[in-house]
Parts: C-alpha cells; sequence; structure tokens
C-alpha cells in the first residue's frame, strides 16, 4: 500500500524526474587527443570515463571528438555536437583560446559547458553565462598562489618568465598580483620556443634570488633540462602545468627540488582521492596527473547533478551543478557568484620516488579558499 | 650589460646556428641537386631524436643511441626517397608541398602510435653535464661546447665531401645542370637516394643532439624546419656555404635580438612595456633580416643557379 502511494504521488508531483533516469543523457566531449600537448587531453578524458565507469551508470552516453589542438575544428565539432547529435552537455577543452571560441557559442544556444582545464579571465567576468561552469581553475589561480607562497617564503628578489601570449601575460600578472613585492625582472618568450640559453644567461646576470616561470608543455621541458647544465644555482618555482606526473619524468633529475601549486595532489589524503587514484592506475597503468583529476571531478560533478534533474530541466539543473554536491578529490569544492571554484591551493615538491624516477609529494597550503579577482565583472 | 653576458650569448648564438646548419644543410641541398621542396625534413629530426631515446633508455649509451639514430634518420630518408620522394622530381612544386606535407602528418601520427602522445626521455650522458669556466668567469654548459664542436667537424667533413670526393663531384654536377649528368651516364636515381639519405641523416642528427637538450615530442621537427628554410633562403638555396653563413647569422641574430632588443627599449620606455615590445620585435627579427638581405640580393647570399 505504502509502495503504491509512492508510486503515485511520484507520478504526480515529479514526472520529470522519472524522466531523468530514464531519458538517456548525451555529452559531448571536445578534446586535444593529437599534436603538441596531447597528454592532457588524454587524461582529461580518461579521468572523465573512469568516474562514468565507477558510477555504474548506462544512461549516460559519451560522444568523444579530438579537437587538434585547432579553435577552428573545436568550433565546428562543437556545431556538430549540438545540432546533429543533440548533446545536453558539453565539455573537455583544454586550452583557453580554444575555449574562447566555443564557449560563448555554446552556452548562448542554451548547451551546458562544463570546462575541464580552461579558465580564460573573460569566461570568469564579463562574458561569463549562467550555462558556464569552470571545474578546474581559473587561469590566475595556480600563479596567484605562487606568488602568495614565495612571499610568505620570505623570497624578496624573484625573477618572473612565460611565454608572450595571453595565458602568458596573465599568469605574470596574477603572480604579481598575490605577491605584491617588487620582481627583479620579467622575461618574455616565443611561444613554442625550445632553446633558452639566452634567458637563462639573462637569469645568471641579474640578481634574483628566486625564479617563478610558466612554461606549459614541452617548452617546460626544454627550459628545465637546460636549466640544470648552466650551472646557476636558485631555487625555482612555478603553476603545475610544467610539473606534471608526465612532464617531470620527461626532464629527470633536472625536475628535482622544484616547487610548485596545484589545485590537486595525489598524495592528498581523503576517501574520494584514493578511489580516484587507485582507480586510475587500475584502468590505465599511470599515475593521474592533474587534468585526469580535473576530468573525474567533472564527470563527478555532472552525475551528481543528474540525481536531482535531466539536464532538459535546465533551471533545475543548473541549480543542481551550483550545489556541487560531490565528492571532489581535491577536498572542499564549491563555486563562487560566477560559476568558477574557491578552492584551496597546494604546493607540490618534485622528489625523487621510490623507483628513482621524479614525482611531486605534496608539502602544504599555499592559499586557501582562493578566488578569482573577476567574479566582480560577472553579471548573470 | 656584462662582457661575460655578451660572450656567453655570443657563443650560444654560434650554438644554435650550428644545429640549424645541419638542418639546412640537407634542406638546401635536396633543394639544390632535385629541385625538390621537402617540407618532411622536419620529420627527419623527430625521427632521429625519437630512435635516439629509444636506444638511449634500452642500451644506455647516449653515443650508440645517437649512431642509431643518425641511422634511423638515413635509413627512414633513403625509404621515404625510394617510395614517395621519386614520384615528385617531374611535379610542380606544389604538388611536393602537398605531398611532403602530407608525410608530415603520416610522421607524427606514426609517432604518436609507436611512442604514444607524452614526451620522450632523453639526457645528455653524466661525462656532458655540467659546465665549464670560460676566460672573464663565463660559465659555458660543456654539452653546448659540444654541440658547437660537432658543428665545426660536420661542416668541414662537408666541405672535404662536397669538394674533394667523385660524389661531391657529382653532388655539384647534379646542382649546376640536372639533365646533363644524367646524359653523362651517372647513376642519377642512387645518387638522389644517397643525397636524400645525406640530408635526413644529418637532420636526424640535430634532432637527437639537440633533443637531449630540450624535449623529444610529436611536432619537435616544425619549428626547426621554418628557421631552416629561412637560413637557406639568407644564404642562397643549393648552397652549402651560404646555408652555413645563414645558419651562422641567424643564431646569432636571434640569440642577441632576444636578450638586447628589450633592454634596448627599456632605455626610453616603462619595463614591462619594453619587455613586451622588445620580445615582440626579436620574434621577427629573423624575418626582417631575410626581408633586408632579399631586397638587396634577391636569390640570397651565395645563390647555386647564378
Amino acid at each position: 500500500m505504502k509502495q503504491v502511494t509512492r508510486l503515485g504521488l511520484g507520478l504526480l508531483l515529479s514526472s520529470s524526474v522519472l524522466a531523468a533516469h530514464a531519458e538517456e543523457v548525451k555529452i559531448g566531449m571536445i578534446t586535444t587527443l593529437s599534436g603538441g600537448g596531447s597528454h592532457l587531453g588524454v587524461d582529461v578524458r580518461d579521468g572523465f570515463m573512469l568516474a562514468l565507469e565507477q558510477s555504474g551508470r548506462d544512461d549516460v552516453e559519451v560522444l568523444i571528438q579530438d579537437d587538434a589542438n585547432r579553435p577552428d575544428l573545436a568550433r565546428s565539432l562543437a556545431n556538430e555536437f549540438m545540432q546533429r547529435d543533440e548533446v545536453d552537455i558539453l565539455t573537455g577543452i583544454i586550452w583557453s583560446n580554444l575555449a574562447m571560441a566555443v564557449v560563448p557559442t555554446v552556452t548562448r544556444q542554451g548547451t551546458f559547458y562544463l570546462s575541464p582545464n580552461a579558465g580564460p579571465s573573460d569566461l570568469a567576468g564579463r562574458m561569463c553565462h549562467e550555462n558556464y561552469f569552470n571545474v578546474a581553475y581559473q587561469n590566475d589561480n595556480l600563479h596567484g598562489a605562487m606568488g602568495a607562497y614565495m612571499r610568505e617564503e620570505g623570497y624578496e628578489h624573484p625573477i618572473i618568465m612565460a611565454p608572450n601570449y595571453p595565458a602568458g601575460t596573465d599568469a605574470l600578472a596574477g603572480f604579481k598580483h598575490l605577491y605584491e613585492g617588487e620582481v627583479v625582472g620579467e622575461l618574455y618568450t616565443q611561444m613554442g620556443q625550445t632553446d633558452y640559453a639566452a634567458e637563462i644567461a639573462q637569469i645568471r646576470d641579474s640578481d634574483a634570488d628566486s625564479l617563478f616561470f610558466f612554461l606549459p608543455g614541452g617548452m617546460g621541458i626544454s627550459f628545465m633540462k637546460q636549466w640544470e647544465s648552466s650551472g646557476v644555482d636558485m631555487p625555482i618555482f612555478g603553476a603545475a602545468f610544467s610539473f606534471d606526473e608526465i612532464l617531470i619524468k620527461a626532464v629527470g633529475s633536472a625536475a628535482i627540488g622544484a616547487r610548485n601549486t596545484s589545485l590537486w595532489a595525489y598524495d592528498l589524503e581523503n576517501e574520494a582521492n584514493a578511489r580516484f587514484v587507485e582507480g586510475f592506475q587500475a584502468a590505465y597503468d599511470r599515475m593521474p596527473t592533474l587534468y585526469a583529476a580535473q576530468g573525474y571531478d567533472t564527470a563527478n560533478l555532472i552525475l551528481s547533478a543528474l540525481e536531482t534533474a535531466h539536464p532538459d530541466d535546465k533551471d533545475a539543473f543548473r541549480e543542481a551543478l551550483r550545489a556541487a554536491d560531490f565528492d571532489s578529490v581535491r577536498g572542499e569544492f564549491r563555486f563562487g557568484p560566477n560559476h568558477h571554484p574557491i578552492q584551496d591551493i597546494y604546493v607540490r615538491e618534485v622528489v625523487e620516488g621510490d623507483d628513482g624516477e621524479p614525482t611531486n609529494r605534496l608539502i602544504g597550503i599555499a592559499i586557501e579558499d582562493i578566488q578569482d579577482v573577476y567574479f566582480e565583472e560577472c553579471q548573470m | 650589460m656584462s662582457v661575460t653576458l655578451l660572450i656567453e650569448q655570443l657563443l650560444n648564438g654560434v650554438q644554435l646556428g650550428t644545429m640549424l646548419f645541419l638542418m639546412a644543410s640537407g634542406l638546401t641541398l635536396v633543394f639544390g641537386v632535385m629541385g625538390l621542396i621537402n617540407l618532411a625534413h622536419g620529420s627527419f629530426y623527430m625521427v632521429g631524436a625519437y630512435a635516439t631515446a629509444a636506444v638511449t633508455a634500452s642500451t644506455g649509451s647516449f653515443l650508440i643511441g645517437l649512431g642509431a639514430g643518425m641511422a634511423a634518420a638515413a635509413m627512414v630518408g633513403a625509404l621515404v626517397e625510394l617510395l614517395v620522394i621519386r614520384r615528385l622530381y617531374h611535379r610542380p612544386h606544389l604538388d611536393q608541398v602537398l605531398a611532403t606535407f602530407a608525410l608530415i602528418l603520416i610522421f607524427s601520427e606514426g609517432t604518436r602510435w609507436i611512442f604514444g602522445s607524452s614526451p620522450m626521455r632523453l639526457s645528455p650522458p653524466s661525462w656532458l653535464t655540467g659546465f665549464v669556466t670560460l676566460p672573464g668567469d663565463t660559465r659555458y654548459p660543456i654539452y653546448r661546447l659540444m654541440l658547437i664542436g660537432v658543428g665545426i667537424v660536420i661542416s668541414i667533413a662537408l666541405y672535404f665531401l662536397i669538394s674533394k670526393t667523385r660524389l661531391g663531384m657529382r653532388i655539384r654536377a647534379g646542382e649546376s645542370d640536372r639533365e646533363m649528368i644524367g646524359a653523362l651516364g651517372v647513376n642519377i636515381s642512387k645518387l638522389y637516394t644517397v643525397v636524400f639519405a645525406l640530408g635526413a641523416g644529418l637532420a636526424g642528427l640535430a634532432g637527437a643532439l639537440v633533443g637531449a637538450l630540450q624535449s623529444v615530442q610529436v611536432g619537435m621537427g616544425e619549428p626547426v624546419l621554418i628557421l631552416a628554410f629561412v637560413v637557406i633562403v639568407i644564404g642562397g638555396i643549393g648552397s652549402i656555404k651560404g646555408a652555413l653563413l645563414g645558419a651562422l647569422l641567424v643564431g646569432v641574430v636571434d640569440t642577441l635580438g632576444r636578450v638586447y632588443l628589450p633592454i634596448f627599449f627599456r632605455a626610453f620606455m616603462p619595463p614591462s612595456e619594453a619587455t613586451g615590445v622588445g620580445a615582440a620585435l626579436a620574434a621577427m627579427l629573423i624575418y626582417i633580416l631575410m626581408a633586408v638581405i632579399l631586397a638587396f640580393k634577391p636569390k640570397g647570399l651565395f645563390s647555386a643557379h647564378d
């Protein structure tokens, strides 16, 4: 009798909730699986798929396409996903310039977009949108956190370096914003530069006491190998983008001792993280990177929201996303008013692991509850 | 600005130049002798680096790896010449560009398929790490000095090969008149394969040597390829001498520009703007150099086809 009543109530009151479980959810993933820096996209994808697999749900379909790190291709893939496949949610983009090309059109057309990596300032500020959620970080976060950490640690004359493109200048601006001291020099390198002899000589020639740099992907590998053999003795700092598990293995011993800020570490102690790291290693036979953690969190956020609403009911689904009611692998996680995370940023140090290979070890918290500085410009 | 910084930067410029020469010499030979524009030259650079990384990892010896890398690149080069390039000699340049561009895509995806998309580890051996102190208290990495040395040795060897041996004579003859040397009974298709493999081997050597300093990853050859094209255009297409001079010029101008332009602008601009403007202009500097040289010498410094 009780069951019949409940069923009746359910039919009467929440036919949409029942539909949520009966109807399939389609997720389109556009990510970088070929070309330079494709290990980021591969890890986001693998982390995302691991979360789905662990959830055991079979009503969520994920369509995956490779954008080859090309904005034009990403854009046409997004249109294809929305018009032909009629996906409910889009996700996956790695690079900020691709995100800028895709996200505004997607969200304007009423499709949800969840960013598992890129966090350009415009999307956090004046171009924010109610259907856009960033589950990773705003681009400035890790750099700013390192600025705060270095000041705390008493470094007084850092020299800072980044490639001369928007994310590079943003990185240095983000660093300076929270460092709040005098930097002895700023070096801008070329995008995709592979030889850093000229910069290293300038750093040696300066009277800096520390170096902060942002050189994502292959640029960081080249720089650190050349740094090691240059004989300059100076502590180095950066964001996790130059120190993920895959990059530091390619760098080798040159990375040892470098400290980097990250929103996640594999040795972070919480239940969700243990389940993630073990599951990832079992499934893919390698150590996850922060990108995998971001992909995993993105999928779990979507799954948690699907428990309450189907994306067809846009307002209810949006509210469910905003609640961020899932167990993040990075511990505490909540959204600010512009749908960007408010989270702790950790410091990791590259050390020699048990197998002799370099690996990251968590050494502390750089800054607690960091929030981007753009949320005030955001009007939803 | 100290003198030691200038000396160090000059050495850096020469080192970049010698590595560019290894790339550019093959490119210019292939164009000079066969009239072929080979965009896939950067792929041989990548093949050399990957083969060296793989062999060094399994044997533990950097020197064996280096030899294997050069041999692998030369072998792949010969194979590509026999299978693909051979059919392109009589085609227009646009067809050659298209076909060799397709080769870039095939090599990049093939490499990813075999080695995966993560960068590979390749470091200089322990006896080449560290630095030496030069007169004037300039510290300079041993490995970079070694690169300059290798560049000089290869330049001298190439000079002897081209000017003193029978093969070199045929190459020179091929540069001046392709059809005539075929008519004189020289096995032209064998000559083409040898020249192509030689160029590929040198590119592979450059990739292996530079890979130990930078990162071994898919697509590593393309940025260098662009610089190598600038070098051979400046030096005069088909000329080894021009390639050497062009490479050193590009290496030194690029390195010094990156250091001194921001400093120059800082004299009359606020520091952060000066850094930005200087860096942007430094990125353009070698192309400006190329434009200026072409304005006065439209065929480059030493054209092989005067």
